[in-house]
């Protein structure tokens, strides 16, 4: 069983508050993702739940017993860290032992437990390396070989792709994702990737200057943002924000359309711009229109759009598309 | 050409090495050389480089006179045990600054060091009433004491740097694991810390061995190390080149053995976290 749940947890580091009150429940085998841009708070809202750090303020319950005073080691959670944080001078074998050693449990269940999680994880072969030998993929591996293996209530994921490259990271990305699959265990993930949120998440948790801004599956924060912000922070290209007379006319301080809810016609639309660089991505083209007043829009268009820098082009967002946000940033429904 | 240059080059710096490495050793070779030689020819003008009656009537002397043995369990004490105790605050002290720092560590660092600075002369009249009040005077555990804290700035400094260069995050995951403190220290910083340590270690015994004021100062005979078994032979009543020689070469072989075989591990040591 993994239910995590935060009430009124804060943290402050003398007189800077870094998390002011955050509330989250986290459901049992659920994979939530905590995202934001970085100093956000999303890493020590992680650390916090793990107990590297002391809470100033609230309670951390996990599977119904407050755990906010507990030292890390008896939460019975497992953590994945950026830098793999390997121990240097042990074996594969002995950093994914480690765990098992440190609670006492019997040599024989610790080898077997070894090497089945090294057979889950491809790393049978490299069992007796020090971690210098391994690469990048291999050592993130390992680092979560070490935490499968005590079978923790809950993992947890801080940035661990980050220092991997684009194509590990994509490969890495379905083993996490096929891992929380075939354990159904609880995970906490985070990362300042929004693909990576989108993605992976169940639930997405999206913060900002230490408050939680929005709690939703990917599609309803793409679909229902709260905010200008969750609006701005999840999707990409960004989603075009405009203010002044187009948003009046729809009752609004501000309103946003994603570059994917814009209609492009070379004949007529509701704004008038000239297009300012395309962007060819084969299956999409991401144009930059400067549209007068209402400044610098992102539309896209489905595969090579005919139309090239310079060209007059007329702009139509899609009715229902249109997301309306007022003085505050909040969204009006 | 440019490789006929740098072939050039490097010889002049390699010569240029062994002239200064030849110029730092020198004054422990002649002493060396100074040792095998009678009273007479110590002081002849012009010095004898090596073709003199080579003798080691100096050593058997010495030995007659003074016993070396005693004045050797002395500095091996003193050195080791002021040592043991500074490590024994050092690594927690640290351990401390390295992993859970606070607003003021880079000062209180700054401050320790400091210390250093001033001439211990300063401080010898309060410490010699100090001992002389509480019978401390000849005694090892004064010694100890004052060699310990004289050290202390030293040490602290070394294993703060080296404990820097580890990185937090694998101690948290030691913590993660289940390792209470003291099994995250043992099985995990210990293991990764063990060359500087080692390397503090031998530091520290070298400098307590070779500190010669306050082991003068503060001993007469019974806790008197090795300095003052050499301090024993200049007297202002004549001139014992030879013997002061002896006694010089004999106080300095055991350190000058204990340097050579570990000097791989204190560059090591001295260098650390200078190339990565």
């Amino acid at each position: 069983m993994g239910t995590i749940v935060l009430k009124d947890v804060q943290k402050r580091f003398g007189d800077v508050t870094i998390i002011p009150n955050a509330n989250l429940a986290i459901e049992n085998g659920e994979f939530v993702v905590f995202v934001g841009p970085s100093g956000c708070g999303k890493s020590t809202l992680l650390r916090l739940i793990a107990g590297l750090e002391d809470v100033s303020a609230g309670e951390i319950i996990i599977d119904g017993s407050n755990a906010a005073q507990l030292p890390p080691a008896k939460r019975g959670l497992s953590m994945v860290f950026q830098s793999y944080a390997l121990y240097p001078h042990m074996s594969v074998r002995n950093n994914i032992a480690f765990g098992l050693k440190m609670a006492g449990q019997p040599k024989a269940e610790i080898d077997a437990k070894v090497a089945k999680a090294a057979q889950v994880l491809n790393l049978a072969d490299y069992l007796d390396r020090k971690p210098r030998q391994l690469s990048g993929g291999q050592r993130q591996r390992v680092a979560i070989g070490r935490a499968i293996v005590r079978q923790p209530k809950a993992f947890l994921f801080d940035e661990p792709l980050s220092n991997l490259d684009a194509a590990l990271r994509v490969n890495m990305r379905i083993e996490i994702m096929q891992l929380h699959k075939s354990l159904g265990a609880t995970m906490i993930y985070v990362t300042h990737d929004q693909v990576e949120a989108m993605t992976m998440a169940d639930r997405i948790v999206v913060l900002n200057k230490g408050n939680i801004e929005q709690v939703g599956s990917p599609l309803e924060l793409y679909n229902r943002p709260d905010s200008l912000f969750v609006a701005g922070f999840i999707g990409s290209p960004k989603m075009n924000f405009l203010t002044g007379e187009a948003a009046t006319k729809h009752q609004a301080h501000t309103i946003g359309v994603r570059p994917e809810h814009i209609a492009l016609s070379d004949r007529a639309g509701e704004w008038e711009g000239t297009i300012a660089l395309a962007e060819h991505l084969g299956a999409d083209t991401f144009l930059h229109i400067d549209a007068g007043r209402h400044g610098r829009l992102t539309v896209r268009a489905a595969g090579e759009y005919h139309l090239g820098p310079g060209s007059k082009i007329w702009l139509t967002p899609e009715k229902g598309r249109i997301h309306r946000f007022d003085d505050k940033g909040r969204a009006i429904r | 050409m440019a490789r006929a240059v740098s072939v050039r080059r490097r010889t002049i710096a390699t010569a240029a090495a062994w002239l200064i490495g030849f110029l730092i050793f020198f004054p422990i070779l002649w002493t060396i050389i100074t040792s095998f030689k009678t009273e007479l020819e110590a002081f002849s003008t012009p010095p004898k480089f090596l073709f003199f009656e080579w003798t080691t009537e100096n050593y058997g002397i010495v030995q007659e006179r003074s016993n070396y043995l005693r004045f050797v369990s002395n500095s091996l004490i003193l050195s080791i045990g002021s040592t043991l105790v500074a490590l024994l605050f050092a690594i927690p002290a640290a351990w401390a600054m390295a992993f859970a720092p606070a607003k003021r560590t880079k000062d209180l660092l700054m401050w320790m060091l400091s210390t250093k600075m001033m001439p211990p002369v300063g401080a010898l009249i309060p410490v010699y009433l100090i001992f002389r009040d509480m019978g401390l005077l000849d005694s090892r555990g004064g010694l100890i004491a004052v060699l310990f804290l004289m050290n202390l700035p030293i040490i602290v400094w070394m294993l703060y740097t080296y404990f820097k260069e580890i990185p937090g995050e694998i101690l948290e995951a030691a913590r993660m694991d289940g390792a209470s403190l003291w099994k995250e220290l043992v099985y995990v910083l210990a293991p990764m810390a063990v060359p500087g340590i080692a390397s503090t270690l031998l530091l520290n015994v070298i400098l307590a061995w070779n500190e010669a004021f306050w082991t003068l100062n503060l001993t007469t005979s019974a806790a008197a190390p090795l300095t003052a078994f050499i301090a024993s032979y200049s007297s202002p009543e004549g001139l014992f080149w030879a013997k002061l020689s002896a006694a010089s070469t004999m106080a300095i072989a055991p350190i000058l053995v204990l340097g050579w075989f570990a000097q791989k591990q204190l560059v090591r040591g001295l260098t650390f976290g200078a190339v990565k």
